[in-house]
């Protein structure tokens, strides 16, 4: 068989049948994945998309309504706004420190070796591994003074009053930060966990040798640009997470939430698709404004990393 | 099994002294100094390592808080699971919840058997196909050259930022029109082409040195010698933890969508109803609780021992 990726040298025109027999191997192996990805998620996609120019209530054929989803929902919508403002929020706080969060504790745990390693990694993973580990927070925050938290905070002296934190305005959305946080230790830090073990170890004997001084050091200059695709990897991770969010809000402030304090893109979305209103042509057009909003963030995350070490 | 590996590095270490010492180039000022630390890695002070510990033992006690309290609630006898102002750490543990639990799954109407056997399926498959298909088109993604690669990899990236849940209705109908609605087949094959993984295992295996496929080339390998030679055990940290993933999403399937014989429905479904009981069922919802926490977990940690015993292989370096 030839190999692959060797590009052909001479300018001469392949034919179908010869490129076909050159990279055969390549499209066998794509085949089966690629098959079940067009029909599962590839169409499905492409089918909201259609979906979001008609007005569709699930029982009666689509109605194509042109951008008038659009339209509504940037101009006319103010809850959506508002959910928007939130999720905004949240992606730009929650994701850039999660991240590095992740990426922090992948870097500490990796400098513990054995059986301390793997349970330092389970401790941290814990949160994302205990299905609905979150529901913990739903008696941290309970409203009455026999929350964990009002409890602590009125034996210390810190305040008179319980506070109902799910139920005021101020403190939902920062609640919600904190939980995420807190929860985001998932795909990305596991990633990185396995990136670490991947890197080199040559690579650290050369620049003790280079004249790389501490740990400090070694990290930025060996360690990150060693393992640039897993931060890749962790950055789209965290980007679909951050904007995204929903189960949170949902679970631990309620949808909707007090005053739309807690909704986000995507409960908005829930709201018109799965909710009373049954308008999945509006939801669709939702999901293409907030799939928009990620792509873009994406570019602009990917371009950063490329400077990692540099 | 830790000691193991750190005798391996110490050998490795010693041999890579030894080539150098045969090798004239002038490293013997970094040679002393490679000798010197050999107990303790390279770049690493007590101090350091000191304020590091005390850190993640803070940040560690916060993080096991779910582990710690769903352990706890398993053990507690009903009344201290009901008692207000709950507590954490359970006063006088006891296993009655888990019997409460396996009496009412042998009292179902579809033996509790059947639910562990479509459990086993529709995760098995899931994650075993996943694990092989993405793993199989990562490949030529991350090293071979050819029409449409860019697109197919931007296509499984952006595929990854449309929420799930309006595509839901759409893959119902496909799902439908393929004819595999109440079958396994609904829930395990978009399992093996979900976008994640295919990303995971491209990322991966872009950081194999090429020259070590090109020589495996020349020997006469063909290209699916190479990727189940030299690509996947090179990449083993890799779809181990793919497989953790994989296996968590798969086994939290409780298929109330597709599923709608009970004979077919996953065990997880089986002991998610049960919560619905309400308070008098509050005991066999904790051990339902712990039950579904227990089995990723002990999955889990078979993979991350298996990722540590991984070295990073001398063929890695180009």
């Amino acid at each position: 068989m030839n190999p692959a990726t060797t590009k052909p040298d001479n300018e001469f025109k392949e034919s179908f049948g010869q490129y076909m027999k050159k990279h055969n191997a390549s499209y066998i192996m794509l085949a089966p994945y690629f098959t079940f990805f067009t029909l599962f998620t590839v169409l499905p996609v492409i089918a909201s998309l259609g979906l979001s120019l008609t007005h569709f209530n699930m029982l009666e054929m689509p109605q194509w309504v042109g951008w008038s989803n659009y339209t509504r929902l940037l101009l006319e919508d103010d809850l959506f706004l508002l959910a928007f403002r939130n999720t905004m929020i949240f992606a730009l706080i929650t994701g850039p420190v999660s991240y590095i969060l992740c990426l922090l504790f992948a870097w500490i745990i990796n400098e513990f070796q054995g059986k301390m390693r793997a349970f330092l990694t389970l401790i941290f993973y814990a949160p994302s591994i205990s299905g609905q580990a979150f529901m913990v927070w739903g008696l941290i925050l309970a409203g009455d003074r026999y929350g964990y938290l009002n409890g602590l905070l009125i034996r210390m002296g810190f305040m008179q009053e319980a506070i109902l934190w799910m139920r005021t305005e101020k403190y939902v959305l920062p609640v919600l930060i904190v939980v995420q946080l807190w929860l985001s230790l998932g795909t990305g830090f596991l990633a990185f966990i396995a990136g670490l073990k991947t890197v080199d170890k040559s690579l650290y004997e050369a620049a003790a040798v280079d004249g790389i001084k501490n740990r400090w050091q070694e990290l930025w200059f060996v360690t990150l640009p060693a393992m640039r695709p897993q931060l890749m990897f962790g950055a789209i991770m965290q980007i679909t997470q951050s904007f995204a969010v929903a189960d949170i809000s949902i679970n631990l402030a309620g949808n909707p939430s007090v005053n739309y304090a807690g909704s986000t893109i995507v409960t908005h979305l829930l709201d018109y698709g799965a909710g009373e209103r049954f308008d999945m042509g509006y939801a669709a057009a939702i999901a293409t404004v907030l799939f928009i909003l990620m792509v873009g963030t994406n570019k602009l995350v990917q371009r950063l990393l490329k400077r990692v070490g540099k | 099994m830790s000691e193991n590996t750190v005798a391996t590095v110490e050998i490795e270490e010693t041999e890579v002294a030894e080539n150098r010492i045969r090798e004239p180039k002038p490293l013997n000022q970094s040679r002393l100094k490679r000798l010197f630390h050999r107990e303790r890695r390279i770049n690493r002070s007590a101090a350091g390592n000191g304020l590091l510990f005390v850190l993640m033992a803070i940040c560690g006690a916060f993080m096991a808080l779910p582990l710690v309290m769903v352990v706890n609630n398993a053990l507690k006898p009903i009344d201290e699971l009901l008692q207000f102002p709950p507590r954490i750490f359970v006063r006088n543990p006891t296993f009655e919840n888990f019997s409460e639990l396996f009496y009412m799954l042998s009292e179902s109407w579809v033996p509790f058997s059947r639910y562990i056997l479509n459990t086993i399926i529709i995760t098995g498959f899931g994650t075993v196909g996943h694990v092989i298909f993405a793993s199989l088109a990562a490949y030529p993604l991350a090293k071979h050259d050819f029409k449409g690669k860019n697109m197919l990899f931007s296509m499984v990236i952006l595929s990854m930022m449309f929420s799930w849940q309006v595509t839901q209705i759409p893959n119902y109908m496909i799902i439908t029109w393929l004819g595999m609605n109440n079958t396994y087949l609904a829930l395990i094959l978009p399992a093996t082409a979900f976008g994640m993984g295919l990303y995971l295992m491209k990322q991966f295996m872009e950081q194999i040195p090429d020259s070590l496929i090109e020589s495996a080339r020349l020997a006469g390998a063909n290209e699916f010698m190479i990727f189940w030679v030299i690509i996947m055990p090179n990449v083993k940290p890799a779809w181990l933890t793919l497989a953790i993933f994989q296996f968590q999403q798969m086994w939290a399937q409780t298929g109330h969508l597709f599923l709608r014989s009970e004979e077919l429905r996953p065990l997880q479904y089986a002991m998610q109803f049960i919560t619905l009981g309400g308070v008098g069922r509050a005991g066999a919802a904790a051990a339902v609780a712990f039950m579904l926490a227990a089995v990723p977990i002990t999955f889990f940690l078979l993979c991350q021992s298996r990722i540590l015993e991984t070295m990073t292989t001398s063929g890695m370096k180009d």
